[in-house]
């Protein structure tokens, strides 16, 4: 009976692909599409660098004239800050995390041979990726890319004259943002599916590992998000385009009646931070659900408080769809709103504060093995707790109102949001590069490049802190014409070499990374000691993941030392471990 | 590698700190009425969040130094936690985050849940790419009608704002580009904008206020010493958004009063 | 080779230490359905799961729906700044709909009817069906062809009707830009519509895949999913000419 079983599982529905188009251009496979979407990122993250590189070298030198580029203008620089936000904020943090790291390891995780629909999965990193490019073609057409800020504040996205930029560059940006919501929606779909319907036998919701949660609430609030950025851009287009005012009211732009009346610019930042304030907590939770995970396998200690980690990722999740106010304060709201929506964000650094004090208690009294991965673990913790604490500053109206609009804002989202996430994008590539590839990549480089980025990000965004409480305004493109600044172009200067330092370093982790494919030692199947359902199968996985076989699941995740085992790790699917716990 | 990474996060959480309390760059000089107590909440705020910052990083590097694995026979603890702690250290930090939440609302709530005072200085400022004007009623207490297809930049002031000159309200109502108050009276600005989003920042008044199109946004403040301040627009508005600045002239009573009294007598 | 501990699977059933015996055989998960015979666990983790990803993918198109209903009523009761008087002043006029919405209604009602005797005539046949192979020909859903293809016609003559009712809208001078009002009645229901084209091409795809003599299994999964997807179009539709007509 079992074997029969057997041979529905092994003559699976889409038997292991002939042909190079159906096996690594059109695959179904989650795990060859996991490695489509992280190179896609990768892609995204040094084009997005290569924009605040171009960014800082203009800053403090205004009149510079670079080989190929020329002079950047202002309005170039605001379209490189535009860009810039946008491709990392959509095409690296959403994607690499998500999308990669998703898309390859929850099916393994829950021992599940595929994600739930592979069709749409195939779709949904193709779509994602005719967004790039059409976002990258907003650079190329006749007034170039827009300049309105990744967070497209109408009229100023709404009118076409409203500046360089905003013609075709802005509606093409705005299409390739929906298609890149339709992508991101069908991922939603798998994840939250996957999850639901396929996790195998003993693999109940409480012994998934957190990095399995943090996918599937990322996946849920991807979900409710994602519609509503698309109803902004639909709305948007047509502003732009068909004449209707949901955002203009009654305005002139160089003297010129737009057209428009009656429409409502808080409509639209209603719309978008409703999305927006979500979409951060999509980009940070899978690392932090890698994050328990890493500090657990390599301090041999169960994570501290599972389940309270999992209530607190629901509630993050949650709450997040609760505080979008936070970021329209000095909007012309009502100040009765931005009282309620302030307690609402105070309250979520609660959930946060919880899972920091979970982080140190899986350290203590752990046996902690430096490994890279584990770096830049640490590294997130750090990290997170910097840009966190920046955070009731910003959350208090009253204290926002110095603090909106400046430095002190991009210093806290850059550390709490851009590095911290990254930093588990890079922990996960040195964590699971031995499963996807069978090879272990360079511990040597592994190191430089953790220095060079946890000494480089500080010294890039911290310095943003001080800059903002000095009052220093975000998106200038120069520093010469308000007076006050005038100071604070020392630090700025500091910051830009800090910069083209940590960028160098970035170098080291590419270099590292394509040099392992191919050199790197060989991997065995379980390197990290890890007790987890992907480090049961062959490296690399095979087609269906398991080799024909279903995992069946008798222990959490976590279970390192245990007391009276043999080693000091008990994978998911060893037998029972009967201690008391 | 543990003592390093030990060293280097102390280092950087040190330093860090180290330039928050010398106030190296820090906030301007307060000029306003509201700007002592917003002050003194900033600090509250940076002590308690300074110390959670201070307390947390230096543990982070203490623990991954102290629980290093020293390839000795020690096991790792087998603990999945303690509930206890968990909701001590939840509720803790609840009361902490709302507690200093409501402190700062009672401050916010002083300033903007209140409309100007009757006798406040009423100041029209509008906001354009990228310029800012600033329009007074005049003695008849009143602002003219402005209309958007009488708009001229290039004629500044009262061209700029397109004010109908054949409503007679408008007769009297001053434009100006530099925005002069009086010292220890309160200013009502009600912010309007002619194109797109700006937002005006005078961050010695502790004072900010997106300008929208569409709205005439009043708010108000008080300011309380005498000197310059720059304005700068703190919202994206284009790519003159690094240069649009204005001046917030504060002096004395008297002066304000010499200064409007002749701009008045031009509009004669 | 491996340096993992052997894992307890199906394969070697007797490891659980607690000597339950044989480990029984999974069933749910790690199945991704094989050749989807009708009445077989097979079909029927097929089904849940189609049904839970239409559940899951009908969440979006709500939230998108939200969100236009959010603009809306914020539009309506919307004071803007006329710069003429200083003034605040509100500047929404509603606009007295086209009375073919009403029969468009009809017409979608009838084939959300038609649409269900077409789910219930397939899943009628697919639970008879034993699980025999069905190279035997014996099921091959005819019976649920007609409303199939009367569900098709319906849906067509819906669209053809909203149509002529923006056409009727234009002749009364209301284009898409024309005021807030006629902008949300042609976004309300041009989105509307392009969601039921969606649903159209889903029923020419299961129209298709019978001709094509698909799996029973797989084409009734395919009409169940997108029936009940049809339902939902129809109450969206309801809702938001209610939205229309009477929210003030």
């Amino acid at each position: 009976m079992a074997t029969h079983e057997f041979a529905a599982g092994a003559a699976h529905a889409h038997a292991a692909p002939q042909g190079f188009i159906r096996k690594y251009v059109f695959s179904l496979d989650h795990k060859v599409i996991g490695i489509q979407y992280y190179f896609l990122a990768l892609t995204a993250v040094f084009v997005g660098m290569f924009l605040s590189l171009l960014m800082r070298i203009h800053l403090i030198w205004p009149t510079a004239s670079l080989p190929l580029l020329g002079e950047i203008k202002p309005e170039a620089y605001l379209s490189l800050l535009t860009m810039h936000g946008t491709i990392m904020v959509f095409f690296v943090l959403t994607t690499a995390p998500q999308g990669g790291f998703g898309n390859y390891f929850l099916p393994i995780q829950i021992g599940a041979p595929d994600m739930a629909f592979p069709v749409l999965n195939m779709l949904s990193f193709w779509t994602t990726f005719v967004a790039f490019v059409v976002m990258l073609c907003a650079f190329i057409v006749p007034g170039g890319a827009p300049l309105h800020g990744w967070t497209g504040y109408a009229p100023l996205s709404a009118l076409q004259s409203a500046g360089p930029g905003e013609g075709l560059g802005a509606d093409l940006w705005i299409i390739s943002i929906a298609l890149f919501c339709l992508g991101a929606l069908m991922g939603s779909l798998n994840f939250i599916t996957t999850t639901l319907d396929m996790r195998a036998k003993g693999m109940s919701l409480m012994r998934m590992p957190l990095t399995c949660w943090a996918w599937f609430i990322t996946a849920i609030l991807g979900l409710l998000a994602f519609g509503v950025l698309f109803s902004g851009g639909v709305l948007l287009l047509m502003d732009r385009n068909l004449g209707t005012s949901f955002f203009v009211p009654l305005v002139t732009v160089n003297g010129q009646l737009a057209g428009h009346k009656g429409g409502s610019p808080l409509l639209w930042q209603h719309l978008f931070w409703f999305f927006g304030h979500p979409e951060v907590y999509i980009a940070i939770l899978p690392a932090m659900g890698l994050t328990s995970q890493l500090l657990s396998v390599f301090s041999r200690k169960p994570i501290f408080g599972y389940k309270a980690m999992v209530y607190a990722m629901l509630s993050i999740g949650f709450l997040g769809f609760m505080v979008w106010g936070h970021h329209m304060f000095m909007s012309g709201m009502s100040p009765y709103s931005a009282f309620a929506f302030s307690i609402l964000t105070m309250a979520i650094g609660v959930p946060s504060a919880i899972k920091t004090f979970n982080w140190l208690g899986t350290l203590l009294r752990g046996r902690i093995r430096f490994t890279s991965p584990m770096l830049f673990a640490i590294g997130f913790v750090s990290l997170f707790v910097s840009g966190g604490i920046s955070g009731p500053f910003l959350a208090q109206p009253v204290l926002d109102i110095q603090l909106h609009d400046t430095y002190f804002v991009p210093g806290h989202f850059h550390l709490i949001m851009g590095v911290a996430s990254i930093f588990g994008i890079f922990a996960a590539t040195y964590y699971w590069f031995p499963k996807m590839f069978g090879r272990m990549m360079n511990e040597r480089l592994a190191r430089w490049h953790f220095w060079f980025s946890f000494i480089g990000t500080y010294a890039i965004f911290m310095p943003m802190h001080y800059l903002g409480m000095a009052g220093h305004p975000r998106r200038y493109s120069q520093l010469t014409e308000v007076n006050y600044l005038h100071g604070l172009i020392p630090l700025q200067k500091f910051i830009t070499y800090a910069a083209f330092v940590t960028i160098a370093g970035q170098f080291i982790f590419l270099a590292n990374l394509f040099w392992s494919l191919k050199h790197g030692a060989k991997a065995s199947d379980n390197p990290w000691e890890a007790t987890t359902l992907e480090w049961t199968t062959a490296t690399p996985p095979p087609h269906d993941n398991f080799g024909g076989h279903t995992p069946v699941v008798h222990n959490g995740p976590y279970e390192y030392s245990v007391p009276g085992a043999p080693r000091d790790y008990v994978m998911q699917t060893d037998p029972e471990i009967l201690a008391a716990h | 590698m543990g003592l390093v990474l030990l060293i280097v996060i102390w280092l950087i959480t040190l330093l860090s700190t180290y330039f928050f309390i010398a106030k190296t760059w820090w906030l301007p000089a307060g000029a306003s009425a509201l700007a002592p107590a917003i002050d003194h909440h900033f600090t509250t705020t940076y002590i308690v969040m300074g110390i959670v910052f201070v307390a947390a990083q230096l543990s982070l590097g203490a623990l991954v130094w102290m629980y290093r694995d020293r390839k000795d026979a020690r096991s790792a603890e087998y603990s999945h936690g303690n509930a206890t702690m968990e909701i001590i250290w939840t509720v803790l930090t609840l009361v902490l985050f709302v507690g200093l939440n409501l402190m700062s609302s009672s401050i916010w709530a002083s300033e903007r849940f209140r409309p100007a005072d009757p006798g406040a200085v009423r100041v029209e400022v509008t906001g354009m790419q990228f310029a800012w004007y600033f329009r007074y009623p005049g003695p008849d207490g009143k602002f003219g009608t402005t209309k958007p297809e009488l708009e001229d930049a290039s004629s500044g002031g009262e061209g700029a704002l397109g004010l109908d000159t054949t409503d007679p309200a408008s007769k009297d109502d001053v434009v100006t580009s530099t925005m002069f108050v009086p010292v220890n009276h309160e200013i009502e600005v009600i912010l309007r904008a002619q194109d797109v989003i700006h937002s005006f920042f005078v961050p010695a008044m502790r004072f900010k206020q997106d300008a929208v199109p569409g709205l005439a946004i009043h708010m108000h403040f008080t300011p309380t010493q005498t000197g310059d301040y720059e304005i700068a627009c703190a919202e994206l508005c284009g790519l003159g958004h690094y240069k649009m600045h204005g001046m917030l002239k504060v002096v004395s009573q008297d002066e304000f009063d010499k200064w409007l009294a002749a701009r008045e007598a031009e509009k004669q | 080779m491996a340096t993992f501990s052997p894992t307890a699977s199906v394969d070697s059933p007797t490891v659980a230490r607690d000597d339950h015996g044989i480990v029984p055989p999974v069933r749910r998960g790690g199945d991704d359905g094989g050749s989807g015979r009708p009445g077989s666990p097979d079909y029927r983790t097929r089904l849940r799961r189609a049904r839970l990803g239409l559940l899951v993918a009908l969440t979006p198109v709500l939230m998108l729906f939200v969100s236009f209903t959010s603009a809306y009523v914020v539009r309506q009761g919307l004071p803007t700044l006329d710069p003429h008087t200083n003034q605040m002043v509100r500047d929404w006029i509603p606009i007295k709909l086209p009375n073919l919405l009403l029969a468009n209604t009809c017409v979608l009602l009838l084939s959300a009817v038609s649409m269900e005797l077409a789910r219930r005539q397939m899943r009628c046949e697919a639970a008879h069906s034993p699980a025999a192979p069905l190279a035997a020909g014996l099921f091959n859903g005819e019976e649920a062809m007609p409303w199939l293809t009367l569900t098709i016609l319906l849906g067509i003559c819906f669209l053809t009707g909203q149509w002529l009712a923006w056409r009727e809208l234009a002749g009364r001078g209301f284009y898409v830009a024309t005021s807030p009002s006629s902008s949300f009645i042609y976004l309300l229901t041009g989105a509307h519509a392009i969601h039921l084209m969606g649903g159209i091409l889903a029923l020419l795809v299961a129209g298709g895949a019978a001709l094509l003599q698909r799996p029973a299994g797989t084409r009734s999964i395919l009409v169940d999913v997108t029936a009940w997807y049809w339902h939902f179009m129809a109450f969206l539709w309801i809702y938001i000419l209610c939205l229309l007509e009477f929210a003030h």
